[in-house]
């Protein structure tokens, strides 16, 4: 197994994905499948799957405080201490998970080998994979705000605000005529092209290609034919948003039903992402609710001056001080190291001896 | 062993493309040697009472495995699934983005692709896909699923030893993934088949046995220190009387064994006892242990459950001898133990008193309930209080420069301690380049129990990464010692300067203590601890 063939398998599987619904509602016109059902069943294998997920973690203990420190720990009170790099306590935990979580800090440390024999091995500033990751996450965030319009009636402010904010990001991108009705969102836009950074990343970068499964390729797929299916909509083949949001607003009240004529592109648009929200608790993208769970990142450095319990603890064999004695007693002696108990027959004259 | 090793520039030219037509999953493994380290002998496991022990070599087809080794693997792969989350979390969340990649000292000395962090790891995950995860079940090798066979179990034995637990990897990595941790636990599975190397189950056994992983016992223990004392009273001129196994004192220290055994640790260890001469007149009352002769813990590359049996012995003797804390010498990997386990491990010391420095009265809060105190952090609150004269001139002869040992740094943050005493006690201090210090540092490619001699090709690639930082300041500096707070640092550096820059010798931060302490009645001295003339004094001796 090689990039070629995980490059084109995952290639192949999000083709046929596409295929599914194409001919599942173009041609044997089963909206209520692909428009209600298989949304419902995403949904839920995505919640009993997630919330399964997190349970199988938390079921197995954390026996030992194991946090990765990267500052300088508390210790004299005139050395400067990185609460946030190595916390002591719940506060500084809470630091460090917010700048991992909101702002990838492990990864912004990132450096790129530059190796050249004789001696001259560097380490270079390397910002572009914290750079492609945040730009994905966050406008992955954005669509996933903006696209609150369809399951909200009425709209709450920070949506419409989001879709404002992400509509001015483009003032100054010369207008395309016939485009920029409605107004371009730049967030789907950024997605795509972040996507696309982290595909060529992947094969580009030798190691990174060397190590990456069909499961790496596949979920970037996946969200590319989602975004362009996404954007297709919005801007070229145009499909009817109130019948949309009619249908979505029936999924979220529980009321569904099947609007007319909404156009095949919204039913692929649809199942892709139900694949991709049911495929998320059995793969890779699990890491979205791991990473807080982290035992090198959500304990603070603390087990030397806060007793840290280990649940499943048990009694283990020891070599004793008397052992040790008995078997070198007559050495120590000799040597004349204390010992705890004298030889019956000189315990008497040793003593003495030695006082 | 030497003569087969190649010359630097061959060595150094490491090629880090792996083969990108053909997947790593089939690739069969090449047990080289020079990378591998010698397997346990029988005696050594059975002495601790660790299973399969038998006579086998990694170089022959048949290793003698039981009949049932995968159910046992497979049994325990279970239960450690069920008893760390770090184990269970660090399987399922890898998104082999490829940031730890390239941040290990083995694969930048090497070039073995199977020695990125992230691939080391996916040894043991492919096999935890394909035997507790659904998708891993059903689609295989398509899902990054591998049956376990008897060629996956060689892999695992033989990059799991190239692994030093430095926990590099894990700093870099978004979601915290520690490779150390994985690399522990595929080493306690392959314990449980007798899978072990002898450069780590030897010191197990004889530190169960001796109280340290030399196997000195306690006569010679003492025969040792008596020798320090007359190489210390023939540079000093002063007899000091270090007190062993002694009840009622009020401090217990602990140290690692290797620094009574061998250059250049014994010169670090000289400097604690000047140190402890040097205060005993302000009411410090201190005693050595030959039955907690050890302050490493080679069980700990074994298996948790190891190292807590060997780490028992620290409390035990404390309370025997009735003392009141604990000191721990400079040390790498003891440190992560005692920081992160010792007190979970054999806790509580309430038997024991929270730590107060006899001599200033500082109260060494974050040692509360551990009870024990690292020995920077006890000479530089010295330091600081200004309990200690010091001619930090006597080692103008040293441009110095600091490792950060992996552990001290990575999994403590004992940072600022020891750079404070270094630049109280020596006049020419100079960083090595960022990313390869501090929560940065490079390992020295010996750890975690691989500093055998068999494996030299190994320890040398490991250490490139630092020893190239270190020819950095050699050449812009000038730096001609490299200081460091690990004995194993202090066992494995010289061989791997000699090899890489050869002008650069090594040092413990205690031996520039020992060095630059004036001692009261002491008389002129002339050579520093190693007998090498002191600054100034080199024509003197050779008129
Ligand atoms: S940095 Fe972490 S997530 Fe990325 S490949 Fe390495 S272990 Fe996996
Ligand atoms: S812990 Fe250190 S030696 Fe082990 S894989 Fe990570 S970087 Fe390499």
């Amino acid at each position: 197994m090689n990039f070629i063939f995980s490059i084109v398998l995952s290639s192949v599987v999000v083709l046929i994905l596409v295929l599914i619904p194409w001919i599942g509602v173009g041609a044997l016109k089963l909206d209520t499948l692909f428009g209600i059902i298989i949304p419902y069943i995403a949904l839920f294998v995505f919640f009993a799957g997630i919330i399964g997920r997190v349970i199988g973690w938390a079921r197995s203990p954390v026996p030992f405080r194991i946090p990765t420190t990267a500052g300088q720990q508390w210790s004299l009170p005139w050395i400067r201490r990185s609460p946030l790099e190595n916390p002591k306590s719940t506060a500084g935990v809470v630091g460090r998970m917010i700048f991992e979580v909101l702002t990838f800090r492990s990864l912004f440390r990132n450096t790129k080998l530059q190796f050249r024999s004789g001696f001259r091995i560097g380490y270079e500033w390397e910002k572009w994979l914290w750079l492609f990751a945040l730009a994905f996450h966050y406008s992955f965030l954005v669509v996933l705000i903006r696209h609150l319009r369809f399951f909200t009636e009425p709209i709450p402010g920070f949506v419409n605000l989001i879709e404002q904010l992400d509509g001015l990001m483009q003032t100054g991108v010369a207008p395309v005529e016939g485009f920029m009705l409605p107004s371009v969102m730049i967030s789907g836009f950024v997605l795509l092209g972040a996507v696309t950074l982290l595909v060529l990343r992947r094969i580009l970068i030798p190691q990174v290609n060397y190590v990456s499964l069909p499961g790496d390729y596949f979920p970037l797929f996946l969200i590319t034919a989602i975004g362009l299916t996404g954007v297709l909509m919005r801007y070229v083949l145009k499909v009817d948003i109130v019948s949309v949001k009619e249908l979505t607003m029936g999924l979220v009240t529980f009321r569904p039903s099947i609007p007319y004529e909404i156009g095949v592109l919204f039913y692929i648009h649809l199942f892709l992402v139900s694949v991709l929200i049911a495929y998320i608790p059995f793969s890779k993208i699990t890491h979205m609710a791991g990473v807080f769970l982290s035992p090198t990142r959500n304990l603070s450095n603390n087990s030397r001056f806060v007793r840290h319990i280990n649940p499943w603890s048990y009694p283990v064999p020891v070599h004793t001080y008397d052992e040790y004695e008995e078997e070198f007693r007559d050495k120590m002696i000799a040597v004349g190291l204390p010992v705890e108990k004298m030889p019956e027959e000189e315990a008497g004259s040793a003593e003495e001896e030695k006082e | 062993m030497a003569e087969k090793i190649m010359k630097p520039e061959e060595m150094a030219n490491v090629n880090h493309t792996p083969p990108l037509l053909s997947g790593w999953m089939h690739r069969p493994v090449e047990i080289k040697s020079g990378i591998y380290c010698y397997p346990a002998k029988p005696a050594s496991l059975e002495y601790v009472s660790f299973p399969h022990a038998r006579e086998w070599s990694p170089m022959d087809e048949d290793w003698k495995l039981p009949p049932n080794w995968k159910e046992i693997i497979l049994e325990g792969l279970r239960e450690r699934l069920e008893r760390f989350r770090s184990l269970k979390i660090f399987m399922d969340i890898c998104v082999r983005c490829g940031a730890c990649a390239d941040k290990c000292h083995f694969f930048i000395g090497g070039g073995d692709p199977r020695n990125m962090p992230v691939l080391r790891a996916e040894l043991l995950r492919s096999v935890y896909r394909k035997e507790f995860t659904t998708a891993g079940k059903l689609m295989g090798e398509i899902a990054g699923a591998r049956e376990l066979t008897v060629d996956v179990l060689k892999e695992w034995w033989y990059y799991f030893f190239q692994c030093t637990e430095c926990r590099r990897c894990s700093l870099f990595c978004p979601y915290g993934i520690d490779t150390a941790e994985i690399t522990i636990v595929a080493r306690e599975l392959l314990n449980l088949l007798g899978l072990n190397i002898d450069w780590i189950a030897t010191p197990v056994a004889n530190c169960y046995r001796t109280g340290n992983h030399l196997g000195i016992q306690p006569h010679a223990f003492k025969d040792m220190i008596d020798f320090f004392l007359d190489d210390i009273e023939d540079i000093t001129g002063i007899r000091m009387e270090p007190s062993l196994n002694r009840k009622g004192a009020e401090i217990l220290f602990v140290t690692p064994s290797g620094d009574v055994f061998a250059d250049p640790g014994t010169y670090t260890c000289m400097g604690y006892i000047i140190l402890f001469h040097y205060l005993q007149s302000l009411g410090f009352d201190l005693t050595w242990s030959t039955f907690a002769s050890e302050g490493g813990n080679f069980g700990y590359f074994t298996s948790h459950e190891m190292a807590k049996r060997l780490n028992a012995k620290m409390y035990a003797e404390a309370k025997r001898l009735g003392v009141k804390w604990i000191l721990g010498g400079e040390c790498g990997h003891m440190w992560r133990v005692i920081n992160q386990y010792m007190d979970t491990f054999n806790g509580p010391a309430d038997f024991l008193e929270e730590p107060v420095s006899p001599i200033t009265g500082t109260k060494f809060e974050n040692a509360k309930t551990t009870k024990m105190v690292h020995i920077t952090e006890f000479t530089a609150d010295l330091i600081k209080n200004n309990k200690l004269k010091l001619d930090a001139s006597r080692n103008d002869n040293l441009k110095v420069t600091f490792h950060d040992s992996c552990n001290p740094a990575r999994a403590m943050g004992l940072l600022e301690e020891p750079r404070y005493i270094i630049r109280n006690t020596c006049n020419h201090f100079y960083e090595m380049p960022d990313n390869t210090i501090r929560e940065q540092t490079f390992c020295c490619g010996s750890g975690a129990g691989l500093n055998a001699g068999e494996n030299m090709e190994l320890r040398l690639r490991g250490g490139l990464p630092r020893a190239n930082a270190v020819k950095y300041v050699h050449e812009k500096f000038g730096v001609n010692m490299l200081s460091c707070v690990c004995a194993i640092d202090r066992a494995v550096f010289p061989a791997l300067m000699e090899y890489w820059v050869p002008e650069v010798g090594v040092t413990g931060v205690h031996e520039l203590v020992g060095n630059a302490l004036i001692l009261e009645g002491e008389k002129k001295r002339e050579t520093n601890l190693r007998g090498e003339p002191l600054p100034g004094m080199e024509e003197e001796k050779d008129v």
